[in-house]
């Protein structure tokens, strides 16, 4: 029972680590809570179930496709709603854009697919296979290691690439990056294609293995993933993952042995009490304010 | 004796419009004093409505008070609660104090959702409509008053300057602590007065009137209005109040314009509306003119 639990709330963790990315991520540079973040989420979700039921395709190609798009959109997204207000305006003006934006996403996709929850085919056909006592589907191993290789990889592009570098250079210092020749611009615009992209993997794993889609699915999602990146420490990406695991893990826990009615209390009550021990989250760098 | 008069004269819709301006000013001018005046990014003032509003209506409904002094039982609740959240406010910042206050939203949204004595999922019904327009506009007048009152005292200058700059403001002798704390005590007692005034206008509440995107409606009238500035939020819930209704020609497309307009709000009045237009500076302009 216990190892079941676990392994349940890895994989429900896993997806909250894979949102929470790129919250932390565009945080870190722009210092902008993004809310769109949650329906660009649900946008890949959406994209990967038309993929895979309307074309036919593979579910690796599907998320695949589901990624780039959501990279498209993240991007536009960025171009539109938060570029004109940098700069000129305070950062709780962004913040009311970036819920403009997100209302506007949900209610285009209620728009184009209605309310309702639509099921995802069985595309992949789970075993379950049987160790010891434990029980693990083929599904949970999938949406585990695709979801630590995506993270390996984004630690390896940031730490080894160029692009990576200009990344971490921002997020320390943005001014002193412009100044050192980085295009500041196309830097946050990568980073939000990347956080996107994400998300959208995140999306396609979670509609798979809950077999359910719907367009309010991003605001739940985004909040507990932000309350993830939060928790971890915002603009840490090791703390996202962190952040995000923890929250899934103790969710799943406090819905076996508590109760399931509060269940979306639990990563915010975990939060608090986190959040008032340590007020700079588990892997955040308390700042020194100067005057 | 004024209702009779205005519903004589004044279509029912109109009338009701009216009073929900008059409670989301009221909710407007609460928020505003903690986000707006003080600076601490709240995300959670749906939250206080929900206390104040289930409080009043289970002391009208069970216990059978009065109208009047279940309002201010329901204030003072939720005056309470603001200053318990205000208390974790004095070690957290920014954005990691903007997600405790949605966690707490979050939380309380799920306990009324599992509380007997609430009604559960299906909430209270049967309250008496005790809130008239009459009752709604001398409340607002008056709560304007003391505000400005507030705002222009030694209590609200310091607030102001905690918002431009918390660690000077603390060096000039302002107790910072007590400040903030009183910010969230007033704030969350007004928004507790506006959900008692609507929980007796509709004679219905449910959990899910004061869900997360209550607490960011109130917070956009607040940002979109100008922050920190009566007026402003007088107008930010003017208008947020009108444009969805204005919005009902465009139907199932209005959520869309919604969050389009907020974007673009932003993008052409980052400040806000009336940013920084305060009641004694209109006031002295007038005076100026007359001399």
């Amino acid at each position: 029972m216990f190892w079941e639990q676990l392994l349940n709330g890895l994989t429900l963790g896993s997806s909250y680590a894979l949102i929470a990315l790129g919250y932390t991520m565009v945080y870190g540079i722009i210092q902008l809570i993004n809310f769109a973040h949650g329906e660009i989420y649900m946008f890949g979700a959406f994209v990967g179930l038309l993929l895979v039921t309307v074309f036919g395709l593979n579910i690796v190609v599907a998320l695949i496709g589901a990624m780039i798009f959501c990279m498209l959109l993240g991007m536009l997204v960025e171009r539109i709603a938060y570029r004109p207000l940098r700069g000129k305006s305070s950062r709780l003006s962004a913040l009311i854009s970036a819920i403009g934006v997100s209302i506007f996403l949900s209610t285009l996709m209620v728009l184009i697919r209605g309310p309702n929850t639509t099921r995802y085919p069985e595309i992949i056909k789970i075993n379950t296979y049987t160790i010891g006592s434990v029980s693990v589907s083929s599904l949970q191993i999938i949406i585990l290691l695709v979801a630590t290789l995506l993270m390996v990889g984004l630690q390896v592009m940031i730490r080894k690439t160029q692009i990576g570098k200009a990344m971490r250079a921002c997020s320390q210092d943005i001014e002193a990056s412009y100044l050192m020749g980085i295009s500041v611009n196309r830097v946050i615009s990568f980073t939000f294609a990347i956080g996107s992209a994400l998300a959208a993997a995140g999306g396609v794993m979670v509609g798979v293995y809950y077999n359910a889609v719907w367009p309010y699915m991003g605001l739940m999602a985004g909040l507990k993933a932000f309350a993830a990146a939060v928790l971890g420490g915002i603009g840490s990406i090791p703390g996202a993952m962190i952040g995000g695991i923890t929250i899934g893990v103790l969710e799943i826990f406090g819905v076996a042995y508590l109760s399931s009615s509060y269940k979306d209390a639990i990563a915010f009550a975990i939060l608090i009490l986190v959040l008032i021990i340590r007020p700079q989250g588990i892997l955040g760098q308390k700042k020194i304010k100067k005057v | 004796m004024v209702e009779g008069f205005l519903s004589q004269f004044v279509d029912a819709y109109y009338l009701r419009i009216m009073v929900i301006i008059g409670i989301n000013i009221i909710l407007a001018l609460g928020l505003n004093l903690i986000t707006g005046v003080t600076g601490q990014l709240s995300m959670g003032h749906a939250g206080f409505m929900s206390i104040g509003a289930y409080t009043a209506a289970i002391l009208t409904l069970q216990f059978g008070l009065p109208f009047g002094p279940a309002l201010v039982a329901g204030a003072c609740m939720a005056g309470l609660f603001g200053f318990f959240i205000g208390i974790p406010t004095l070690r957290l910042e920014g954005d990691y104090l903007a997600m405790v206050t949605i966690g707490f939203g979050e939380i309380i949204r799920v306990f009324f959702l599992n509380f007997e004595l609430g009604g559960k999922a299906t909430g209270l019904y049967g309250m008496t409509k005790s809130t008239t327009f009459t009752t709604v506009w001398i409340l607002v007048i008056i709560i304007i008053f003391l505000n400005a009152k507030l705002l222009k005292s030694r209590y609200g200058r310091a607030m102001y300057a905690i918002r431009e700059d918390e660690i000077a403001a603390e060096a000039t002798g302002i107790n910072t602590t007590l400040m903030k704390v009183l910010a969230f005590t007033v704030g969350a007692f007004l928004a507790g007065l506006a959900g008692g005034l609507y929980a007796h206008y509709m004679g219905y509440i449910a959990p899910k009137d004061f869900a997360f995107m209550k607490s960011i409606e109130i917070l956009n009238m607040v940002v979109l209005g100008g922050m920190g500035s009566i007026p402003g939020s007088i107008l930010g819930a003017f208008i947020l109040t009108i444009a969805p209704e204005m919005l009902r020609i465009v139907d199932e497309y209005r959520l869309l314009f919604y969050g389009a307009l907020l974007v673009i709000l932003m993008i052409f009045r980052p400040n806000g509306l009336l940013g920084n237009v305060r009641i004694y500076d209109i006031k002295k302009r007038f005076k100026k003119k007359e001399v």
